[in-house]
């Protein structure tokens, strides 16, 4: 059993979520993910990490409520109990000195893309990240951001922090900033990996991107998690999670990752208000 | 007075296909005593047992047979423990007619003496009788054994080494101990409290177990190997194949290692009481013709599919599964498509499968296999309606290992290389063995390869300087 450290709603709907386990905190890096299980009745979810401390002996994922299980993560309390918690899955994002690397975080993904940011500064690369969300009230950990980041853009869709629009203003944005990177990194919903790797293929910039596909062992061993990158199928827990986002096929993507929609909200169907009496 | 010589087996009790198709209990329900007794009864007592000789761990099977007879179950099933750890396993899943029941001798003018069914009964009969024998254990060496894997190949040297004073520690990547015991056999071929039962055994003997734990990325080889004196690796067979044919990443198509997984790890076919989803399509498509495929096609009836399919390129005489399996499956009222090979899968506009496309074929010169080469018949082609397909064509050995273990010798398929009479790997103080070496093979084979680990790693360690 595995001892819940944290367990706090930071924005609407995103959860920061802290858990003991010293064995992977030993030996997780930027990129890499866990897999937990909320319960003995519980399904195996990934979660991408976005921070750790090997003195301590823990590991901390930002995860977003949308079904069932992870509806189940959110009502944990530090020092309840988690039957799983395994990592570190996946390969680490790959960290070396790329010159001007731009960081674009949203949503959970602004959690797991922090590591990467902090460890590419240290690789003594140029950073600057861009957070995105609808609102600026969705937008979290600026601060620690701002200590690892040479500037810190945000965009909002309502325009109430930052810039106004959707990422689809990339490019506009990173000439008003003067920023030409060399490298760009994505993390967060497909959708917006999706967009953003769309609008960096005409400015021919390589763009990493961290995908998140159904899983359930995490170690290459179900397959579940296949996509095609390049005409190849590749398996995202142990090719992956990172690929070129160029090279994706999102459309294939998009519709492996909505198999079991109904299923996974079908608990909270069934949760009226007669099942909290 | 001379035996009189009989040549007809006693059938094994089974639960009517009618009535198993519609749960998830187990289909053998295993001899009474007075089967067991009248069964083990037909045993010529052949001065050369050959049936020993089929046995990969070399179980003392005339020694058992007749502690059958003499009813002295408590003395066969020692017996039996002497030299396999996970009796109640192998009873159910060996491919007895493979291996010790191919050589007996009534095998020639009969039926052989039906071997795992009594192996099965025993090991049964001594978890209802409520008292567990345990072998002594030798005084403590001192030595400390890392077992990567908790299938039948990891328990299998677990069981040896710690019988030998060995301390041992078993690191496991899933949530539940078994391997392939665990998320791949189904429950209605292997209850999983049975796997539970031999897993607590061998436990009893002082055996950690380690679970979460994914050796070569939690903790890497040489990380074990400055706490421990010796590694085994049975990380099992990991990447699923599939076919590489267009269409495969349809929703639906799935590996029958994900598919057996969502139902037997996951407990899938309990949803929504467990959490984990498994879809109930009423056109169920398996592509193979091994055990697995069985198992996915028998799971796909059982989670209420009204057409199971089984396609296979070859015909019946080559299925390589058990025929046992092949004739449940039939019962059960699964199809088999002989001779046919898929070549694409077509989907929706959501993605979802609908339909395949097969070509027929006929049976040519033999390959390299002696069986003959199924060669497509032109213009055959023929479409199938289809919303869920399994692949169960085979699995390549997990790559984790290989992939963070310097200096670990790795073979064209990706399979670890191992001595194939001591399990030695090319890194001193790491031995391998199962599918992790072989790729997809048997239980049985994979318990062999352990018991030789087993004793080369003993020398090994009895031989080290301290």
């Amino acid at each position: 059993m595995y001892a819940v450290v944290e367990r706090q709603m930071i924005v609407p709907n995103l959860h920061e979520f802290t858990v003991e386990a010293p064995e992977v905190a030993e030996s997780v890096q930027a990129g890499n993910f866990v897999i937990v299980r909320p319960d003995e009745m519980g399904e195996r979810m990934p979660l991408s990490v976005a921070d750790w401390d090997p003195e301590a002996g823990t590991v901390t994922s930002i995860f977003m409520q949308v079904g069932g299980s992870t509806a189940k993560l959110a009502r944990l309390k530090p020092g309840d109990t988690i039957p799983t918690y395994v990592g570190p899955l996946g390969k680490e994002t790959k960290i070396e000195n790329f010159g001007t690397v731009l960081c674009v975080g949203g949503c959970y993904g602004i959690g797991s893309l922090y590591p990467i940011a902090r460890a590419l500064k240290a690789a003594g690369n140029t950073v600057h990240t861009l957070l995105e969300a609808r609102s600026s009230f969705l937008l979290y950990w600026q601060d620690r951001f701002e200590k690892v980041s040479d500037s810190v853009i945000e965009l909002t869709r309502d325009g109430t922090a930052g810039y106004k629009g959707h990422i689809s203003r990339l490019g506009e944005i990173l000439t008003l900033e003067k920023i030409k990177p060399d490298l760009i990194i994505v993390n967060g919903c497909t959708f917006l990996m999706m967009k953003a790797s769309k609008v960096t293929e005409p400015m021919a910039v390589k763009t990493i991107v961290n995908m998140n596909p159904i899983m359930i062992d995490g170690t290459g061993m179900c397959g579940v998690c296949r996509l095609t990158v390049d005409g190849n199928v590749k398996f995202a827990c142990v090719d992956g999670p990172d690929f070129d986002g160029h090279e994706i096929d999102w459309e294939e993507f998009l519709k492996r990752r909505q198999t079991y929609n109904p299923e996974e909200v079908h608990p909270l169907r069934k949760s009226g208000c007669v099942s909290h009496f | 007075m001379v035996k009189k010589i009989d040549y007809n087996r006693r059938p094994m009790p089974k639960q009517e296909p009618f009535e198993r198709i519609k749960n998830f209990d187990e289909v053998a329900l295993g001899y009474t005593e007075q089967l067991a007794v009248e069964e083990a009864s037909r045993c010529l007592g052949c001065k050369k047992p050959l049936c020993m000789d089929g046995c990969p761990v070399a179980i003392d099977i005339p020694g058992f047979v007749s502690a059958i007879v003499e009813r002295d179950f408590a003395a066969g099933i020692r017996k039996i423990k002497a030299t396999n750890a996970l009796p109640a396993v192998c009873g159910r899943v060996c491919p007895q007619e493979e291996q010790c029941e191919k050589t007996c001798v009534l095998g020639k003018k009969g039926e052989p003496v039906a071997i795992g069914r009594l192996e099965r009964f025993l090991a049964d009969w001594e978890a209802s009788s409520g008292t567990i024998e345990r072998p002594d254990v030798a005084a403590p060496t001192g030595k400390k054994v890392a077992i990567v894997g908790s299938g039948p190949a990891g328990v299998t040297v677990a069981n040896d080494l710690a019988l030998l004073g060995h301390e041992i520690t078993i690191f496991e990547a899933l949530h539940d101990a078994g391997g392939v015991l665990t998320y791949g056999i189904p429950e209605f071929r292997l209850p999983k409290a049975i796997v539970r039962r031999e897993v607590e055994y061998v436990k009893s003997l002082g055996v950690k177990l380690h679970l979460d734990h994914v050796v070569g990325k939690t903790k890497t080889i040489d990380k074990l190997m400055e706490t421990f004196d010796a590694v085994f690796v049975a990380a099992g067979a990991g990447l699923p194949w599939f076919l590489e044919i267009p269409g495969e990443n349809l929703n639906g198509v799935y590996s029958a290692n994900e598919y057996l997984t969502r139902c037997n790890l996951m407990k899938g076919f309990r949803f929504p009481e467990y959490d984990t989803p498994i879809k109930r399509p009423s056109r169920v498509v398996v592509f193979g013709g091994g055990n697995v495929a069985m198992d996915s096609a028998r799971t796909a009836l059982r989670l209420g599919a009204d057409e199971v399919h089984i396609v296979y390129r070859r015909s019946r005489q080559e299925l390589p599964a058990r025929l046992e399996e092949v004739e449940n499956a039939e019962e059960e009222g699964v199809i088999f498509d002989f001779l046919t090979l898929p070549v694409q899968l077509i989907g929706n506009e959501h993605g979802w499968l609908t339909d395949l496309e097969c070509l027929r074929m006929e049976l040519g010169e033999p390959d390299d296999s002696g069986r003959r080469r199924p060669v497509p018949i032109k213009g055959s082609e023929f479409k199938m309606k289809a919303d869920a397909a399994v692949c169960s064509i085979g699995n390549s050995p997990n790559p984790l290992i290989p992939m963070t273990t310097p200096g670990l010798e790795v073979g064209r398929k990706g399979n670890i290389v191992a001595d194939e009479e001591t399990g030695k790997t090319s890194r001193e103080g790491v031995w391998a063995g199962g599918d992790v070496v072989t790729g997809a093979a048997t239980v049985i084979s994979a318990m062999g390869a352990g018991r030789k680990a087993a004793k080369s790693i003993h020398e090994y360690l009895v031989n080290q300087k301290t």
